[in-house]
């Protein structure tokens, strides 16, 4: 299997795209012949940082590198970024407003859910500067 | 239990999935949160939902989960109906709230996800 390295789009706000990024993802990864269970925590982390650039973000770009033994996902935006990223991390703790959780979001599940499907998460933010995160996978028995 | 055993248990009309009714189900899941959905192995569920936007559709896509059933009598729009032909995923409703329709199919041998269960309960 090669190497490959995508960039996709995310639009701050656009609720009628939302998720399709990481549908895509998911679909690409599945091509490539990833294990079931390894598209599956890839896919979840991806449609949960998805939505967080949606939802709380500005406008944001998905880098995705994938080789043979690694799955790497790389989400950055130009939001207004993370005042405490160790409150974010937290379960429960949400900034969702009264619009996102009647559609279903804002149980203060999405980083921590990264976070257990993940194998490596890391955030980088500063309040007004936006946020990058890396979510990596290590690949079990490759493609 | 095929989705056909299910839809005649909840007395659920098919909206989309005719062709899919001899699909077995295994386990089902029944929630309004999505986070929810993507927290558990919830992979090749039945999902029963109050809520009935796009997010549902996308949210089940990327969750692995195999049909959707709307409790309350609630009716997807021409949209979600698209979204979910476009992934094969069959969309039911039922006139029954959330609680009797987890009680019907409970009571019929469909189980849950839980992966694990307190000794108490085992």
């Amino acid at each position: 299997m090669a190497n490959l390295k995508k960039r996709f789009e995310i639009k701050a706000r656009d609720f009628v795209r939302a998720g399709e990024v990481s549908i895509e993802v998911q679909s690409l990864l599945k091509t490539i012949g990833f294990r079931a269970n390894d598209v599956r925590r890839a896919a979840v982390c991806a449609y949960e940082a998805e939505m967080n650039v949606v939802m709380h973000g500005g406008d944001g770009v998905l880098e995705l590198t994938v080789d043979p033994k690694n799955i790497v996902m790389d989400f950055t935006d130009d939001g207004p970024g993370i005042d405490n990223i160790d409150l974010a991390l937290q379960e429960g703790f949400s900034t969702a407003t009264p619009e996102y959780r009647e559609m279903g979001f804002g149980a203060g599940m999405g980083l921590p859910n990264i976070k257990n499907h993940a194998d490596s998460l890391e955030i980088h933010s500063k309040k007004g500067e936006g946020i990058h995160l890396r979510i990596s996978f290590i690949v079990s028995d490759g493609p | 239990m095929k989705l056909s055993a299910i839809k005649k248990i909840l007395l659920a009309e098919v909206i989309t999935g005719h062709d899919k009714l001899e699909m077995p189900i295994e386990r089902c899941t029944a929630c309004d949160l999505m986070s929810d959905l993507l927290t558990g192995p919830n992979t090749g569920s039945l999902l029963l939902t109050g809520l009935c936007n796009i997010q549902v559709i996308r949210t089940s896509v990327i969750a692995g989960l195999t049909a959707i059933v709307f409790v309350r009598g609630k009716r997807p729009t021409e949209e979600l109906i698209a979204h979910a032909k476009k992934h094969d995923l069959p969309l039911l409703t039922t006139p029954f709230t959330m609680f009797s329709s987890s009680g019907r199919l409970f009571s019929k041998g469909l189980r849950g996800v839980e992966k694990t269960l307190p000794k108490s309960d085992s």
